[in-house]
């Protein structure tokens, strides 16, 4: 077995020798029109050792965890697990990533629970916009005014709630190998 | 019975009329709900796409918690509740990542607190007949179909379901208190919330065809039990006015104990199919 | 004092490369009643078995060793070539010196020797203690049962009354003819399965030598090979009572359920069907000349989708197993739609196309051809109703895409599964079964149609899954087993079978209900427990609960078992076994 498949492997607890192929993950994945690769053919680059392309692939990013393909996979195979383990090695190399919008929302969102123990939509979504830059691009227009309905609706307080056990929650993340 | 209760860090915020109705339907079933004590965010979709141990430690904050608690635990939010039954199968399977969770969090997991969804909470033997006997406005006008999505039910290795494919209890808990439940062949697919951030119109793209399944199928509303799905549904549904009603909704309403402020919430009016 | 002649095997390096057997030989060589002790390369070999044969005329040994593998391999080899030159066969004991000695010490030359030497010591000790036994005669019943009267068992009951056998044969059902009855056309050469199936039932309804028992069912069976006693409820007040010497099991297969399909609908999507199903709108559609139809609306199928291995090669969920059919009839029933709707379309979802029969890879090639079968390569992930119509979601593996598909009809190749009730049929007949439920051939190579109960035979689906002509030929095959069966007057039986001491036994009956092949029974008269010798199997139940030890197996009498045991419990070689 491939070195990069192996620590898939060990990363993620599914074994992909146990694909034969069918393509059933890929027939039934919501967000599949937008990977570069299907979700079989994810499992058979893993296979082959194919590290760079799919570390710096739209398709990890693009996998949206609704665990469909691993619910129906005749050998029980998760490809969650294995998404999940293909995203956080590339954040840990720090790899340039094709879905930058998507990897900030996650980073704002869990910088947010870092910092308060609970998220607070308001200055987590201050900081994707920033980061993001979405601001800059087709498409703000029409987010904002949705944004900007939920505020109307008193759908994201202005003040943030945190907790009192931050030590904890501190040490969590300093067990990770995350850098925000 | 009485629980406990993980509100989750929506519940103040997108899904204020989430919590405020799943409080007050369990409390007019006389079913207390006690917040667990300082619990954290569960990491949402975010953290496990970063990192695998973050993704498990924070809901594995939160199941200690409970555990201490000692009392069942109802978690609305599908998201949290999947999350916290991820941390949960991870001290069950035991394993390089239940030693971790144990050392770092200080607590062992001994299995003595259910971790339910509403879902969970509904096919619970007697909570549909109690909901029966309380009903005091029948819902004889509303037409819904159920949408369960992905979190509440899959993966069957973490939520122990015995079908993934077609969950019913939503539909018997809106037949329970009148309302019609159609069938439709939506009610697991995944609405891509996740994509909200980043790729709206994807999302929508996703979110349109269930709403426009819902209504081929001939229903007025879908019906969840999700926090996500709930706003991705009612912002993303390419103009076509079709409300999005937390199950809790339905049965308050049934119960009547309904507030104005739950239905000015929805971006999509369900008021009108309360009258 | 006994002549004891040791042989030890090298079986090429299997044991010898492990066990020192030079060492063997000369450490035996000291024992005062051995007279004979040698090595040799293969012993089961024709030199080998003339060494054995000549050093016991030679050196009159009385008494014979044998170290080499299991004696489930080559016993009989041994006792044969003991018997042939005068020594009875029950004097020949097996040391297993390779399962239970080589193989598993083979990184520890010292103690394998040891081991081995202790393993010969110990049967030594059994056999010096042996009795000179003759093997037990039991005359024979030339009848024989079929139990399933589908296309295998019709075959295995003609072939058997045409040779002349008395042939009984239950069905379940009330008709006879199994699943070919259900059919429309048979693969390769689309022969209406009417013309295939109704001479051979009118040919078993009219043949002189077969009783045929339909709507009813074996409910007891007791005995053993050449004599088995069978109970037949037939719907009437009383069982029938048939004794048969021999019988062919012939149940069948049935298509795991639609229902257990989840992500196809479970059955409550209306327009999709399973396999045979499909064969019956197909048969409707020729008999009338009207094109095949859609059972929700009776609308003319436009669009067909076939999705094969539906259960099947999914070991998470359903099947873990190709269910060999499926591949060649949904080909063919592609084909024969597209003959009775002209200009419909048919597709076919599938993983491998597995064509491992005469002609079948020229007729699916040809059906693609000739009929424009557009073959997707991907498993469906779900199926819905759009509509009026049913969609689903699959994959094209040769393209990388996903895929929306609409149809009129979705026809799914389910799973091929044993008949229900199997296993009631498994513990009537002692016969066992795999872990899908299939019937366990006795050895998958040499000895494909046995079951693992001497004069039970497997035929047809219920084995394994089985298109028409392997079904037949393996009915054929159990057919000529229980001919060759037939061929004896009296069958011979060994002799380890139980006896009953006839001082020790108190009469308390507890060896009666245990006994699991009914060889016991208690004659009240003069109050001992018997033993019926054709039925023991010596299997030894009833020594292990008599409480008086009035029970003994011959030739594995208490005394020789514990003997053996002793040389192991020596505390030298239980500390080298760990």
């Amino acid at each position: 077995m491939h070195a990069f498949a192996s620590e898939i492997q060990e990363r993620s607890g599914q074994n992909l020798s146990r694909c034969y192929q069918c393509k059933k993950c890929t027939a039934g994945c919501p967000t599949v029109t937008w990977f570069e690769w299907p979700n079989h053919g994810v499992v058979r680059m893993i296979q082959r050792g194919l590290r760079d392309e799919l570390l710096g692939s739209k398709a990890i990013w693009m996998c949206v965890t609704c665990e469909t393909c691993g619910t129906r996979c005749p050998n029980g195979i998760y490809l969650s697990p294995i998404m999940d383990a293909l995203r956080a090695l590339a954040v840990e190399e720090g790899r340039p990533v094709p879905e930058p919008a998507v990897v900030a929302f996650h980073k704002a969102f869990v910088g947010s629970a870092k910092r308060f123990g609970r998220v607070h939509e308001a200055t987590m979504l201050a900081e994707f916009m920033w980061k993001s830059k979405l601001f800059l691009q087709k498409g703000f227009v029409g987010e904002a005014v949705g944004g900007a309905k939920l505020f109307a609706k008193g759908k994201i307080p202005l003040l943030p709630s945190s907790v009192k056990g931050k030590a904890e929650i501190a040490k969590i993340f300093a067990e990770s190998e995350l850098k925000l | 019975m009485t629980y406990s209760y993980y509100p989750g860090c929506t519940a103040h915020s997108t899904g204020w009329e989430f919590n405020d109705s799943t409080v007050a339907v369990f409390s007019t079933l006389g079913s207390g709900l006690t917040e667990i004590e300082d619990w954290n965010c569960c990491g949402g979709a975010s953290a496990h796409n970063l990192d695998h141990f973050v993704g498990l430690g924070l809901p594995a904050r939160n199941l200690s918690i409970a555990q201490a608690a000692g009392k069942d635990l109802i978690i609305p939010c599908a998201g949290c509740y999947n999350n916290v039954k991820k941390a949960q199968t991870a001290m069950e399977e035991g394993g390089e990542d239940a030693a971790k969770l144990k050392r770092v969090l200080d607590f062992d997991w001994q299995g003595k607190v259910a971790v339910l969804s509403l879902v969970d909470w509904l096919e619970r033997p007697g909570v549909i007949d109690g909901l029966t006997a309380k009903v005091k406005r029948p819902l004889s006008n509303l037409k819904v179909v159920a949408y369960y999505g992905c979190q509440l039910v899959r993966p069957q290795r973490v939520t122990g379901r015995s079908s993934c494919e077609n969950p019913t209890v939503l539909e018997e808990a809106c037949r329970a208190v009148g309302a019609t439940a159609l069938d439709w062949s939506y009610k697991v697919d995944c609405c891509g919330a996740d994509l909200a951030f980043g790729h709206g119109d994807r999302a929508e793209a996703l979110c349109t065809k269930l709403a426009q399944q819902a209504k081929a199928a001939g229903a007025d509303a879908i019906v969840v039990s999700c926090g996500l799905c709930q706003i991705n549904l009612d912002m993303r549904q390419s103009g076509l006015g079709l409300p999005i009603l937390y199950i809790t909704e339905v049965l308050g309403a049934a119960l009547g104990v309904a507030k104005d402020k739950w239905w000015k919430k929805h971006i999509n009016d369900p008021s009108g199919l309360f009258r | 004092m006994s002549r004891i002649g040791v042989f030890i095997c090298w079986c090429g390096s299997n044991i010898a490369g492990t066990v020192d057997v030079h060492e063997v030989v000369a450490e035996l060589r000291k024992l005062p009643d051995v007279v004979h002790a040698e090595n040799y390369m293969y012993m089961c070999s024709d030199p080998g078995q003339d060494r054995i044969k000549n050093a016991i005329q030679e050196k009159a040994i009385d008494r014979l060793v044998v170290a080499s593998c299991s004696p489930r391999m080559h016993e009989n080899t041994f006792r044969k070539a003991a018997s042939a030159v005068g020594l009875n066969p029950y004097l020949v004991e097996i040391a297993n010196v390779r399962e239970q000695c080589s193989w598993v010490h083979q990184r520890d030359k010292a103690t394998a020797t040891k081991k081995a030497l202790n393993i010969i010591r110990a049967t030594m000790d059994k056999v010096r203690r042996n009795a000179a036994l003759e093997a037990i005669r039991v005359p024979l019943t030339k009848r024989a049962l079929v139990v399933g009267a589908g296309i295998a068992g019709i075959s295995a009951a003609l072939d058997l009354a045409d040779a002349g056998y008395e042939t009984v044969v239950v069905e379940r059902e009330a008709a006879v003819g199994g699943r070919v009855r259900q059919l429309s056309k048979t693969f390769p050469y689309h022969e209406d399965a009417r013309d295939i199936l109704e001479p051979r039932i009118q040919a078993l309804r009219e043949h002189q030598n077969v009783r045929l028992y339909t709507g009813s069912r074996v409910t007891e069976v007791t005995g053993y090979v050449g004599n088995f006693e069978v109970a037949i409820a037939t719907g009437d007040a009383d069982p029938v009572r048939e004794t048969v010497g021999g019988i062919v099991v012939a149940t069948g297969y049935r298509l795991y359920p639609v229902e257990a399909m989840a992500e196809y609908g479970a059955g409550r999507v209306p327009d999709v069907i399973d396999a045979l199903a499909f064969e019956g709108l197909l048969r409707q559609s020729m008999d009338s000349g009207e094109p095949v139809r859609r059972p929700s609306d009776g609308k003319a199928v436009q669009d067909v989708v076939f999705i094969q291995c539906s259960g099947s090669r999914d070991p998470e969920h359903h099947k873990p197993y190709c269910s060999r059919i499926c591949c060649l009839y949904t080909s063919k029933q592609a084909a024969l739609f597209q003959e009775q709707n002209p200009g419909g379309r048919a597709t076919v979802s599938y993983m491998d196309i597995r064509t491992d029969c005469k002609n079948a890879e020229e007729y699916c090639q040809k059906n693609i051809e000739e009929g424009g079968l557009l073959y997707l390569r991907g498993r469906v992930s779900k199926v819905w109703r759009e509509g009026d119509r049913v969609a689903l979601w699959t994959a094209d593996t040769l393209t990388g895409e996903k895929l929306e598909v609409e149809a009129d009809l979705v026809v799914l190749a389910m799973a091929v599964e044993p008949s229900p009730g199997y296993a009631e049929v498994a513990a009537l007949f002692r016969a066992s079964v795999d872990q899908n439920g299939f019937f366990q051939e006795s050895h998958i190579k040499l000895r494909p149609v046995e079951s693992s109960t001497r004069g039970v035979y497997l035929a047809g689906a219920s084995q394994y899954p089985k298109d028409i002509t392997d079904s037949v030929a393996q009915a054929l095959a159990t057919a000529s087993k229980v001919q060759s069966l037939f061929a004896n007057e009296e069958l011979a039986q060994d002799p380890l079978v139980a006896r009953v001491d006839p001082d020790a036994c108190s009469a308390c009956g507890l060896c009666v209900p245990i006994c699991p092949y009914g060889a016991r029974e208690l004659d009240e008269r003069v109050r001992l427990s018997r033993v019926n010798e054709a039925l023991c199997q010596g299997c030894g139940a009833c020594v292990a609960v008599c409480p008086n030890k009035a029970c003994q197996l011959k030739n594995g009498l208490v005394v020789q078992v514990l003997g053996e045991i002793e040389m192991f419990t020596e505390p030298d070689l239980a500390e080298a076994c760990g």
